[in-house]
């Protein structure tokens, strides 16, 4: 029976994101916090939380604004980090593209790494699964996590609201950074962008309007990319020996 | 203090930003492929873009004024150490915290 498969497909991804619960909530938690702390209200927190619900990229526009960095900038640089969005998309389109267009559209919103990452797995290990049972296992993932983004960027927000500006949060913003780029580094290829990022960020750190991200950026991506040509040349080459 | 006006059209802007890239393919183009060298460098936008965005963050902290300050170093590499490790991106921050917060005990 369709419906049957359907639902169980639906609680299967709900039991498969559950876990992710203890990932988002405390990151959505320290978003909240540190929004407040630079200065906006509940309201505006939750705004950004829900409209743009990507937490690399809401971190990142947070902090160049609080540099005052011009607002084509700040646009520019987190929607640079949410790139990875439109590989996800890519990637998704083969399985669900097939859907009706109000599906597809919430399936876009609710694009989170968690939700990509274990649909793809699930889509791929199960070739078989069909077009309405492959959106249920979506939004069943995505059913623990991104209500819990929100809920948690509201608690983050009100417990802000009383955390007292000396207690050394400046550096928050840099910990969950550096704590999410450690995973991120997982080929020579990612170690090399990530280095060039660093030295041309800190040698054009003297260039105005935050541009100097923008070169780092750029000459980043162009390092990964042309690392990864070295590595799979290299990787040709001795099979052909 | 951010500006409000700013602060909405940075809202709205990556809001309608991040949906259309995460629609672009689903919703617009279907199934047709982008060119590989494009692929290729969408792979690393993240880890280009965020490191580039922490490095001055971390060497020359406001809090200090711009004087690079030890226990924000020391923490610095602890999380980015836990993170690539563990590949865990909480026990990384939890970690980070605490050597800070032991840092500015005894160093600061």
């Amino acid at each position: 029976m369709a419906s049957s498969s359907v639902k169980s497909a639906y609680w299967k991804g709900v039991r498969n994101g559950a876990p992710f619960i203890l990932v988002v909530s405390p990151f959505a938690l320290l978003f909240g916090v540190v929004a407040t702390e630079a200065g906006l209200n509940v309201f505006e927190t939750m705004a950004f939380s829900i409209v743009v619900i990507a937490g690399a990229a809401q971190f990142t526009a947070l902090q160049l604004m609080n540099e005052n960095a011009p607002t084509l900038v700040v646009l520019a640089s987190a929607l640079a980090v949410n790139l990875r969005m439109a590989m996800y998309s890519a990637s998704l389109t083969p399985y669900i593209g097939g859907a009706p267009m109000w599906q597809r559209a919430w399936a876009a919103y609710f694009t989170v790494d968690q939700a990509y990452a274990l649909s793809i797995i699930e889509y791929e290990t199960h070739p078989k699964l069909t077009l309405p049972e492959r959106m249920a296992y979506f939004f069943g993932v995505v059913t623990p996590i991104c209500p819990n983004w929100y809920l948690f960027t509201l608690i983050g927000a009100l417990v802000g609201q009383s955390i007292p500006q000396e207690m050394a949060l400046d550096f928050a913003v840099p910990i969950t950074f550096l704590a999410m780029i450690g995973p991120m580094l997982r080929t020579g290829a990612h170690v090399a962008a990530a280095m060039v990022s660093v030295t041309l960020a800190l040698l054009f750190a003297w260039v105005p309007y935050n541009l100097g991200l923008m070169i780092a950026g750029i000459g980043g991506m162009m390092a990964g990319a042309q690392v990864e040509l070295w590595t799979e040349r290299k990787a040709t080459q001795e099979d052909a020996k | 203090m951010i500006d409000r006006v700013e602060l909405w059209i940075v809202i709205v802007g990556m809001g309608l930003g991040s949906f259309g890239l995460r629609f672009m393919f689903t919703g617009f183009i279907g199934d047709r492929n982008l060119p590989p060298w494009v692929l290729r460098h969408l792979r690393y936008t993240a880890v280009a873009v965020l490191p580039g965005l922490v490095a001055p963050l971390v060497m020359w902290p406001a809090a200090t004024n711009g004087q690079t300050d030890l226990p924000r170093l020391i923490a610095a590499i602890v999380t980015l150490g836990l993170g690539y490790f563990t590949k865990n991106v909480i026990v990384a921050i939890c970690g980070g915290a605490a050597t800070l917060a032991f840092g500015l005990l005894f160093l600061g």
